[in-house]
């Protein structure tokens, strides 16, 4: 069964349109990732679902009932906000319980869940202090543990990691990911960084300019991207896009030419594509291997080069100053100014027609 | 070299220190020692220990400026916090009309005690002022706000209130400015109340605003003196003679330099006691905040 279930959301501030024909529809206990860049109107969704903001037109359901008219304490939905938003001179009991007092939930009941809660989210020695005498780790668990006690159908993350250092994002991690067994309700997270978004969730939303660009499943974002837009923006580093025109032929996949002059053999059929206007051919790093100068598809000169350990990226221009990032092993002897030779996965590449529209490679029989 | 940096350090606050001395310093020990002898408009005058409190202790027109000073101040304080807080409730985040209407609240601040005095003297007079003729209009008898012993107090704290509204309500505005607008977003997802909101968020947010707005009217009006000397002169018969009023008269009036000064210091002494009761009180209540 359906959870939330968004149709045709629209949202203008004055004259700027920041939502415009968006739907969606999350199954039970699903955990879907809000990405992309800031302006995408990520936040401004998830601000609609949670009834901090009305949309001008479109409806919102959750486990089938319409929400989009409710107060935001009637909807079923909690939400932990980027920062925190605690109660300054509430205790972290006091924090908790709240929103359960206004509810009218009984006392005992209210204990019980917020008992339960520290007990599970370990900040059981933190109950009776505020917020201002605990550290940033600690208030996010209090925040979580403030939507948790409410039994939400759907809970709302607004950037729950953006706040925290690099060790403790990697740690609060793990805990979302733990989170989403113990409760049973369905779970948005915004985000703009997509190995948070890659590593938690069940689907990634792809927003950007006002509109959804891809809902899928995390590998089916990274490997069939639905345009140029989202090719670009997951993954890291970035996809290489390279100007490129098809070479005519018979055969029954597009040969394309890029601007130095190489010719790649792709995987992609010909007859789907554009008729004309130009085509952007479409490689991630480890499509690109590097090799001797004049033994790969083209050459390159290096002009940096990214150690990370396991593997080496190398940012290599060509002569048409297209730059093109390869992979090579972790202990490369390549320097910055040597000429590489680059091999192209040609098979694995993705095509890009002229209004970003992707058309992906064949599996190989 | 030590006690050479140290020198040269003190010419940097020496102008500051110097000045600092001269206005505040050496006039407040001046006071309390002209208030330990008797003196009058021809100087000099003979040491005489605490007489002049002695005779305060039993001078039943300083009790009775002090009973007044009191009483005004316990009818303006909490009114005027009160009503502070609600025009700027009213005025927080309400659009263009608003920074107007602020300004306007605001505007009676700027004024003078000898204007705010004059408009309230047409507004107050039983004839043909403006609540005479109200009262008029609703068929009753107009009040002697001005002459009637019993009404020229609540007289002066409706002057004063509307003269001072504009700084309580801009400190409770920057207070409310303060509080992050997520702080509502959450109430709101807990489904908080617009009632419960402002008692459990909005009030406890402005804590110490309340308690630093509460404290400088408390010291503001216990030497309240401009609006009781133009309004009323005191009058009739003292039921509106204040505090600073009476040391007013005493010294300029009847030139008894080291009673008014004695007068003073037991004001003085007052306020303190009033404003750091009022601290260490407060202090308690809000203590273990801040940060989020």
């Amino acid at each position: 069964m359906a959870s939330l279930e968004l149709s045709n959301v629209r949202k203008a501030y004055g004259e700027t349109l920041v939502l415009d024909g968006v739907s969606l529809t999350m199954e039970a206990k699903e955990f879907v990732a809000f990405l992309g860049p800031s302006g995408s109107g990520k936040s401004t969704l998830l601000r609609i679902i949670a009834g901090l903001e009305t949309a001008d037109a479109g409806e919102v359901r959750l486990d089938g009932e319409r929400i989009d008219k409710l107060p935001p304490g009637r909807r079923g939905v909690a939400m932990v906000f980027q920062h925190y938003a605690l109660y300054p001179h509430m205790s972290v009991r006091e924090n908790m319980a709240f929103g359960l007092r206004n509810a009218k939930v009984p006392k005992a009941e209210i204990e019980a869940r917020v008992a339960e809660a520290a007990r599970v989210l370990e900040i059981e020695p933190l109950l009776d202090r505020k917020p201002g005498q605990m550290s940033g780790g600690q208030r996010q668990r209090v925040a979580i543990g403030r939507a948790i006690v409410k039994n939400p159908k759907l809970f709302l993350l607004d950037e729950p990691l953006s706040n925290l250092d690099a060790a403790l994002r990697m740690r609060t991690r793990v805990e979302l990911a733990q989170l989403r067994q113990r409760v049973d309700a369905a779970l948005i997270m915004v985000t703009h960084d997509q190995a948070e978004a890659m590593t938690l969730a069940d689907r990634i939303v792809v927003m950007n300019d006002r509109r959804i660009q891809q809902i899928g499943p995390p590998m089916e974002i990274y490997a069939r991207p639905a345009n140029a837009f989202v090719a670009r923006f997951v993954g890291s580093p970035a996809m290489t896009l390279a100007a490129a025109s098809l070479v005519a032929g018979e055969g029954e996949y597009a040969r394309v030419r890029l601007g130095d002059g190489a010719e790649v053999e792709t995987r992609v059929r010909r007859a789907g594509l554009p008729a004309e206007g130009a085509l952007q051919l479409g490689l991630r790093p480890e499509m690109v291997g590097v090799a001797a100068a004049g033994a790969g598809t083209t050459d390159g000169k290096v002009v940096l080069l990214e150690r990370l350990g396991e593997r080496t990226l190398v940012y290599a221009v060509l002569a048409d100053g297209l730059e093109v990032i390869a992979q090579d092993v972790g202990d490369s002897r390549l320097q910055v100014g040597d000429k590489v030779g680059l091999r192209l996965d040609g098979a694995a590449a993705h095509l890009f027609g002229p209004d970003g529209a992707a058309f992906h490679p064949e599996a190989r029989a | 070299m030590n006690a050479e940096k140290d020198w040269r350090g003190l010419l940097f606050v020496a102008p500051f220190l110097l000045l600092y001395s001269l206005i505040l310093v050496f006039p407040l020990f001046r006071g309390l020692w002209l208030s330990l002898r008797r003196v009058d408009l021809f100087g000099g005058g003979d040491f005489i220990g605490l007489g002049n409190y002695a005779r305060l202790a039993r001078d039943p027109v300083f009790a009775t400026s002090l009973g007044n000073t009191f009483l005004v101040t316990l009818m303006i304080v909490p009114v005027l916090t009160v009503l502070a807080l609600l025009l700027a409730l009213a005025l927080n985040n309400a659009g263009r009309g608003a920074a107007l209407i602020r300004g306007i609240f605001f505007s009676s601040a700027v004024l003078s005690v000898t204007i705010v005095t004059l408009i309230w003297r047409f507004v107050l007079a039983p004839d043909s002022g403006l609540l005479g003729e109200a009262w008029k209009a609703a068929g009753w008898e107009p009040l002697a706000f001005l002459s009637a012993p019993g009404l020229v107090l609540p007289a002066i704290a409706l002057t004063t209130i509307w003269w001072s509204i504009g700084l309580p309500m801009l400190l409770f505005l920057a207070g409310l400015q303060q509080i992050p607008g997520d702080m509502y977003e959450a109430a709101a997802l807990d489904d908080a109340s617009r009632w419960r909101t402002f008692l459990r968020i909005t009030l406890p947010s402005l804590r110490r605003t309340v308690v630093l707005v509460v404290m400088l009217q408390t010291a503001a009006q216990l030497q309240i003196f401009g609006q009781a000397q133009l309004l009323t002169a005191g009058g009739p018969s003292g039921a509106s003679r204040t505090a600073v009023l009476f040391l007013f008269e005493t010294a300029f009036g009847r030139w008894e330099l080291g009673y008014a000064s004695a007068a003073a210091e037991v004001l003085f002494a007052i306020i303190l006691a009033v404003t750091l009761a009022q601290y260490w009180a407060t202090g308690r209540a809000t203590g273990g905040q801040g940060g989020r």
